[in-house]
């Protein structure tokens, strides 16, 4: 009988890229953030897809990007979304907001909670799993000044 | 365009919300083929007199589900829907069962949505599922919430909740106390509702915001109690009967919006898609706001009611804080809401929850809700809320004149 501590099941869920997706993960282990530019009506896409949520279009390329941007909202959490995020309560749920337009679910790190402002700049975190098996996309307080 | 009311729910069944159900355990198709005994002898119709159906998921299936139900309950039906709306599966199945009897399709359709235990396996145990806590969040390889959200922690609702109800604070400022008195007035509405699971238990502001805080700014008492129960009401053509037992509520206007799974994409977090639902509801129905003498809002968390408020059009966006002070929302006040507790204190029969509201108001309009009847009730606006503020739909049911 499997308890939950072998249980593979009740790990923490890893992501696991697609061939869509790949160059998206692969530019995170490098410490570059890649997003798709949709070479039809210039859409820039997250989450990658094979077709532009806009226009349909297949000639998605991806561009190397600075993953700068601004907080578009968060949450802390007292409670885990789910236990395998138990160690890491209280957890600092955000959405940024790329100064490409386009919105990343992710997390806060190295930043106290009385830090938090909405609306605040943000530089983006390369993160790699315990486990080394993917690096995370996360994003802390950026303090140089950027865009408006 | 769009319903002429020529269809009405005239039968209804609820199983009391419990904490934890003390009865046997019955399959999903069972507790659907009891649920539609019930409602149909409510409606004063005979089991062989339904030709359509409408149903959720259930768990003896993962497909061909209607006719699955359709057999188990002898139905020989012209029209079988399977809906996918989470909790906007309850306005979605009405809507859809009265556009199928405009059409011509079927005179009777039952919709229903159980949420009672269903058995377990001989020889195995009840075990804790894993996929349990993914709640509205897919964990399957190849989805995008799996890879790009699930890693991060984002999964299930709470914190997708939390997250609006930030924005928001940050766009349009945040009153804890106003968001309070939401859960307040529908606890209030529970105490004069025998059925509801905390009836007897009244709450004020401050025990709200005393309450275990979730994902800031959400408290406990903000977010939906899950219960046992089950839901089910029957659709039918208005003039299929004479007399009916009791007044039919007629579906006059619907309306269904979805773009998004996670709100994180969402074009503006703070404009649900409640809006044009709602607006192509109210416009079908031909039906102003202010005609409204009840709403039925999908409840999940206090934020949700709060942006239905805004997005439906009761009040101006931003302004939502302000109607809620400035209004009683209880049954005895100017702009009742949730008559029965809503499903923050009426209960959340699991993903028939919403039909809570949906049988609410066709109490309200038969003039047959007890101590918490309003005086007048001829027209009542109804909301479904799915996932993350993701799929959402509006009804409008006016009374049999």
């Amino acid at each position: 009988m499997t308890t939950r501590s072998s249980d593979p099941a009740f790990a923490k869920p890893l992501p696991l890229a697609t061939q869509t997706s790949a160059p998206f993960w692969e530019g995170l282990r490098r410490g570059e953030v890649c997003l798709q530019r949709c070479e039809a009506c210039e859409a820039w896409v997250f989450h990658p897809r094979s077709n532009c949520p806009r226009c349909l279009s297949t000639k998605l390329a991806w561009r190397k990007v600075a993953g700068t941007g601004r907080l578009h909202t968060f949450t802390i959490t007292r409670v885990p979304t789910a236990p395998f995020f138990a160690d890491e309560v209280p957890q600092m749920l955000a959405v940024v907001e790329l100064d490409e337009g386009v919105r990343i679910p992710s997390t806060l790190v190295g930043v106290a909670e009385d830090e938090i402002v909405i609306g605040m700049r943000v530089a983006p975190v390369f993160e790699p799993t315990v486990g080394g098996e993917s690096v995370l996309l996360r994003f802390t307080k950026a303090w140089a000044p950027g865009p408006r | 365009m769009g319903l002429a009311g020529d269809a009405a729910i005239v039968g209804l069944a609820d199983w009391k919300p419990a904490r934890k159900y003390a009865g046997a355990p019955r399959f999903t198709i069972e507790q659907f083929a009891e649920l539609a005994r019930l409602a149909l002898e409510d409606a004063g119709l005979e089991a062989a007199e339904v030709d359509g159906l409408v149903t959720a998921r259930i768990g003896e299936s993962s497909n061909f589900v209607p006719a699955t139900v359709a057999e188990y309950c002898g139905f020989a039906v012209n029209f079988a829907e399977l809906v996918d709306l989470g909790g906007a599966n309850s306005v979605g199945m009405v809507w859809r069962a009265a556009a199928a009897i405009e059409l011509g399709l079927a005179n009777v359709v039952v919709c229903a949505i159980p949420g009672r235990p269903t058995p377990i396996r001989p020889g195995s145990e009840r075990v804790l599922d894993p996929r349990w806590f993914y709640g509205a969040s897919s964990p399957e390889y190849g989805s995008p919430q799996a890879e790009f959200e699930i890693p991060y922690g984002h999964l299930a609702q709470n914190a997708g909740y939390a997250m609006i109800a930030n924005r928001y604070a940050a766009v349009h400022g945040y009153d804890p106390r106003a968001m309070a008195k939401i859960a307040v007035d529908q606890r209030t509405n529970a105490c004069a509702n025998p059925d509801a699971v905390f009836h007897g238990q009244p709450i004020t502001v401050d025990d709200v915001l005393a309450s275990k805080l979730i994902a800031d700014p959400l408290h406990l008492l903000e977010i939906v109690m899950p219960v046992h129960g089950g839901h089910a009401v029957v659709v039918a053509r208005r003039d299929r009967k004479p007399r009916w037992p009791h007044r039919p509520a007629r579906v006059v206007g619907c309306g269904e919006h979805l773009a998004i799974k996670s709100p994180a994409y969402a074009k503006d977090l703070l404009s649900t898609p409640v809006g044009p639902a709602s607006e192509l509801a109210f416009r079908m129905a031909g039906v102003r706001r202010d005609e409204i003498d009840l709403a039925c809002v999908y409840d999940c968390y206090t934020i949700t009611v709060l942006l239905t408020l805004e997005d439906a059009g009761f009040c101006k966006k931003g302004e939502g804080l302000a109607f809620v002070r400035d209004h009683d929302l209880t049954f005895r006040g100017d702009f009742p809401l949730n008559t029965h507790g809503g499903q923050l204190s009426y209960g959340q029969a699991g993903g028939g929850g919403g039909m809570s509201q949906v049988t609410e108001a066709v109490r309200q309009l038969r003039h047959d809700a007890g101590v918490r009847q309003l005086r007048r009730c001829d027209t009542v606006y109804v909301s479904g809320t799915g996932g993350v503020m993701s799929e959402q739909s509006a009804l409008i049911l006016r009374g049999e004149a």
